[in-house]
């Protein structure tokens, strides 16, 4: 196995005294696990940061060995680490991605979202302009995972116009008219998710909680739980920026 | 061929951090021939810090007092708090001796990974030491990592409402590093935390 690429950092753990255990997001390979010899070191600790991306080479003798792998530097995201929100928009983001995704599965789509995300964050300006971003991401993981939301038209009646309720049950998008009755049991469906363009905070809180939802109850369980404490603290970071 | 005991102790020593077998052996050795000069002394401090090992109830360090040396000792100004992952980051910084108030040891950092939340640390021991009162200026000097820094930001929050000046420790250029070997983050830090040359 031989794989040569620009990747995204996404979780990094000590093995042994000097080495480290990367998990890389690529653009062609999906998640990738690599050892890297002296990853812990002085000079590859910056490089090796969650949300940086790298010059990535790993390789291995069978598909099935832990590749041995080197990093270069491409681009820092290190200089974002000294912003609450940023950190802990990335800090979810890469967690994430190696909590849910299972290792080689390639998702060129999901690469292109955590780079644009990441990209987000980096440069908008205010938390209002990535939250988008991120509730699109998170929406877009769910789907390669297979747990997609189906919001072209309405589980109820088949409309396809004016959705505004998501059904946790089905996971489809309820109309207006079907759903007013039933609102309080449904999730709200933030208008930004179903006809693009700019959001407002309390939509942007809607789509939070929409994906929240279902991360939790179909893609973070058991151990993977744990992971959403870290969503747990921007959301509640979030709601303080809007306060 | 050592005989089952040595043999024991070769194999205790090697899960130490820094040893493998062919270093723990050597180290075996060495204590074998210095038996006197070596090994009862270092049987008697193992001894020692054995029986009388504790954590400090108020900061977390470990010691061989409760409080410990530093919590108890009148010279350091109880004014200043500095805020570490773990008690090697608390070794490391007053091996230099730099750093004159006292200390609060986490015993870790917030890791989504490894599912660390707030209430696993010693946030809320912290916060009541704050709340207490008595307390200028709190330094969090987390590493620089993600983890590191992402838990910074949650102490300093939780903290902010007190009435004390909460600071960092820089991050940047480190003494004695060249520009040319420091990666595109660290440089970045450095030129954004640059000032004036008085």
């Amino acid at each position: 196995m031989h794989i040569a690429a620009h990747a995204i950092v996404c979780a990094v753990l000590p093995h042994g005294e000097h080495g480290a255990i990367a998990r890389l997001m690529t653009p062609e390979d999906g998640l990738q696990p690599g050892y890297v010899r002296g990853g812990r070191s002085r000079r590859l600790r910056p490089v090796l940061l969650p949300g940086n991306v790298v010059a990535a080479e790993f390789r291995a003798r069978t598909e099935d060995q832990l590749a041995g792998l080197t990093v270069e530097l491409v681009h820092s995201r290190g200089p974002l680490l000294g912003e609450a929100l940023a950190a802990a928009a990335i800090d979810w983001a890469t967690a994430l991605s190696a909590a849910a995704l299972p290792e080689g599965l390639p998702a060129p789509r999901l690469y292109e979202a955590l780079d644009g995300l990441l990209g987000a964050i980096e440069h908008a300006p205010s938390a209002r302009g990535w939250t988008a971003a991120l509730v699109r991401y998170e929406l877009l993981l769910l789907a390669e995972l297979g747990f997609g939301l189906d919001l072209s038209q309405c589980v109820a009646t088949g409309a396809s116009e004016d959705l505004a309720f998501v059904s946790p049950r089905s996971a489809g998008a309820v109309s207006r008219a079907a759903g007013e009755a039933y609102a309080a049991r449904l999730l709200r469906l933030p208008p930004f998710l179903r006809d693009g363009g700019e959001a407002e905070w309390p939509d942007l809180l809607d789509g939070l909680r929409l994906t929240g939802f279902f991360l939790d109850r179909d893609v973070l369980t058991d151990r993977k739980q744990a992971v959403l404490a870290a969503r747990e603290r921007l959301v509640q970071r979030l709601r303080r920026v809007t306060n | 061929m050592a005989s089952p005991e040595i043999e024991t102790l070769t194999q205790a020593l090697a899960r130490l951090p820094g040893l493998g077998p062919r270093s723990a052996r050597r180290a075996v050795l060495h204590l074998l021939k210095k038996r006197e000069a070596a090994m009862a002394p270092l049987l008697r401090a193992l001894e020692a810090v054995n029986e009388r090992l504790v954590t400090c109830h108020v900061c977390g360090n470990v010691d061989t007092t409760d409080p410990c040396t530093i919590c108890a000792d009148p010279r350091r100004d109880a004014r200043l708090l500095c805020v570490v992952e773990e008690v090697a980051d608390l070794w490391a910084l007053d091996r230099a001796r730099l750093f004159p108030g006292r200390f609060h040891v986490l015993g870790g950092r917030l890791s989504a990974l490894e599912g660390v939340r707030p209430e696993d640390l010693a946030i809320d021991s912290l916060i009541r030491r704050v709340a207490a009162g008595g307390i200028d200026e709190v330094v969090l000097a987390m590493n620089a990592t993600l983890e590191g820094q992402t838990t910074a930001h949650y102490i300093a929050e939780r903290i902010e409402s007190f009435p004390v000046r909460l600071t960092q420790l820089a991050h940047g250029l480190p003494v004695g590093g060249e520009l040319d070997y420091l990666d595109e983050g660290t440089l970045a830090q450095a030129l954004r935390a640059r000032r004036p040359v008085s």
